[in-house]
């Protein structure tokens, strides 16, 4: 096969004694969508945030388009990067968060040109068009000019997919965007993430809906315990799966 | 299972519908405002007739130049000790917030310093710098000398005020904004790092710009406190509003009309200080719920602005 875009190779992390993830591989394809279902605490963030390097693996690798993130090629050896080439990778890869994050002290517009304005220097009249395209598409163009505090969470987690968008990444990581919200609020978040989807991006997604890693995911990855215990098609991970830890799992959240 | 709907069964029920109702009386009140309007006005009393006020003097000294002249120099004091004293504190926060144990360490020393040093003593100290090191060198450190200073034409009085209120301030003023960049959650410096910007575009354009909002109605009590502390300048024959009353009547010998100017323009200033504070926390905590049209998107970056601005 050829060259995933990203590459998670024996990552392995600990926090104090606690042995958060082991010996973790993976592969993204361009275009696909991975879904990462497992019981909490299992280091299901703890991987995503692996990836762009929120947090720094003790052992093993992640690659963007086959270089290691975090490190330069220097000859035969990797150098650690500074925090202002980690920036640039990090440019590539958008995160949305349980918590949104946005930023309370900019409108909602802004929190969406910021990115593109400060980090990538476009003039402020494009990054307004394109963030209005973007705000259109997640159905809050006319929030544009309000605060994120008068936001429902809904809408809060739209934003912060557009804020993400805006950057125009070749990889999304989700990280349980919708856990935080009530019931009735999360199809709208899901339908955005469908569309993303159907668009070709390539996503990571850590979740509980388990409808959506159906329909959507071409793959379904399940951890427990820090190992990623499964991975394949979510016909087979639902219908079939290999493991009793993942049946066990599944027969609880299903 | 029945419930007693009727609240007279059993009893007789009394209506309280129209009938007149006493309210509480407060006898205490009346007693202890009767003896405070008593005090008030032998206060009042002893202010207008004790011959000693002069009133007329203080009307004649109130807007004199060189009391104008030395409020002058008090408001450039304040602002001056409180710019400087606030841009080492962000440095000095920050430092204490950063990996570095050195950087960490200085930081704490710095603040065990300064906050332990009263500004009299440093003020005193700065000024009589030059006894210590008589010429202030710029240089490659251990290296050759550039240029050189006679350390008496660097350290004024005026400059060593300055850095006595500004140092004291700094380490406050950390202390505070400290707090206030660790108030900020976590998530929002994430958030930001996720989008591609740099450590410093966070703290820049993401972390301080909350925490300075935080961190407001303190530095607005600093920033009166500094008013007032400035007066401590006159101990280095400073001309600032306390000395230059204090020259006055060292040779007319009106000594207490003048410190009664000097009084009125200090309570004049805080009173000021004290309602813009006021107005500006007020437009803190309106709700940004409520703002309007982003009109106008070119606010100050830096300075909080919430809403219309
Ligand atoms: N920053 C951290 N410091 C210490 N322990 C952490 C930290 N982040 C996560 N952990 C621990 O790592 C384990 C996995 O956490 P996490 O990756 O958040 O799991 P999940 O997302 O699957 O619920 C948990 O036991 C959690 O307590
Ligand atoms: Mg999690």
């Amino acid at each position: 096969m050829n060259l995933p875009l990203l590459r998670i190779e024996q990552v392995n992390k600990s926090f104090g004694r606690n042995h958060v993830l082991r010996d973790v591989s993976l592969d993204v394809h361009a275009g696909q969508v991975q879904c990462v279902i497992g019981p909490s605490g299992s280091g299901k963030s703890t991987l995503l945030r692996c990836v762009n390097w929120l947090e720094v693996p003790d052992s093993g690798h992640v690659y963007l388009e086959g270089e290691p993130i975090g490190f330069r090629w220097k000859g035969a050896s990797l150098h650690e990067m500074t925090s202002a080439q980690l920036a640039v990778q990090r440019r590539q890869m958008g995160m949305v968060f349980q918590g949104f994050h946005l930023f309370p002290h900019r409108r909602v517009i802004e929190n969406v040109t910021e990115g593109p304005i400060i980090v990538n220097g476009l003039d402020r009249k494009s990054a307004r068009e394109q963030a209005m395209d973007l705000l259109s598409k997640v159905g809050l163009a006319e929030k544009a000019d309000a605060f994120p505090e008068s936001l429902s969470g809904g809408q809060m987690q739209r934003v912060a997919i557009a804020r993400s968008l805006a950057m125009r990444p070749k990889l999304m990581l989700f990280d349980e965007p919708t856990s935080a919200l009530d019931p009735e609020l999360v199809g709208d978040v899901l339908d955005v993430m469908k569309d993303l989807a159907y668009e070709g991006m390539t996503m990571v997604v850590v979740t509980h809906e388990m409808a959506f890693a159906r329909d959507v995911a071409d793959h379904v990855v399940f951890m427990d315990g820090g190992c990623l215990v499964e991975a394949g098609p979510p016909e087979q991970i639902f219908a079939a799966p290999e493991h009793e830890r993942t049946r066990s799992f599944l027969s609880r959240v299903l | 299972m029945t419930v007693a709907s009727d609240p007279a069964e059993g009893g007789t029920f009394r209506s309280a519908q129209g009938v007149r109702k006493v309210p509480l009386r407060h006898p205490w009140w009346w007693v202890g405002g009767v003896v405070l309007l008593l005090l008030i006005a032998m206060f009042v009393h002893l202010l207008v007739t004790n011959e000693n006020m002069r009133w007329s003097v203080v009307l004649e000294y109130l807007f004199d130049a060189e009391i104008l002249g030395g409020l002058v120099t008090t408001l450039e004091l304040t602002v001056l000790a409180m710019v400087f004293g606030l841009a080492l504190g962000i440095l000095l926060a920050m430092m204490r917030l950063s990996a570095n144990p050195l950087f960490r360490s200085v930081s704490w020393l710095w603040l065990w310093f300064f906050r332990g040093v009263p500004p009299l003593v440093q003020m005193v100290f700065w000024f009589n710098l030059a006894t210590l090191i008589p010429e202030l060198k710029l240089g490659i450190p251990f290296g050759p000398v550039l240029r050189s200073w006679d350390t008496n034409t660097v350290i004024s009085s005026f400059s060593a005020a300055i850095l006595g209120l500004a140092l004291t301030e700094s380490a406050y003023a950390a202390e505070m904004i400290r707090a206030g960049i660790q108030a900020v959650s976590k998530g929002q410096t994430e958030a930001a790092l996720v989008i591609g910007m740099s450590t410093s575009q966070v703290m820049r354009r993401i972390v301080l710009p909350q925490a300075l909002r935080i961190v407001i109605p303190p530095i607005g009590n600093d920033l009166i406190s500094m008013l007032k502390f400035t007066s401590l300048v006159s101990v280095l024959a400073t001309p600032d509003l306390l000395y230059s009353a204090q020259m006055i009547y060292s040779r007319n010998y009106k000594t207490i009309p003048l410190l009664l100017v000097a009084t009125i323009w200090y309570l004049v200033l805080t009173t000021l200080l004290t309602v813009a504070q006021q107005h500006f926390e007020k437009r803190l905590t309106l709700t940004r719920a409520t703002a309007g049209p982003a009109g106008n998107t070119r606010r100050l970056r830096f300075l909080p602005s919430f809403g219309k601005a």
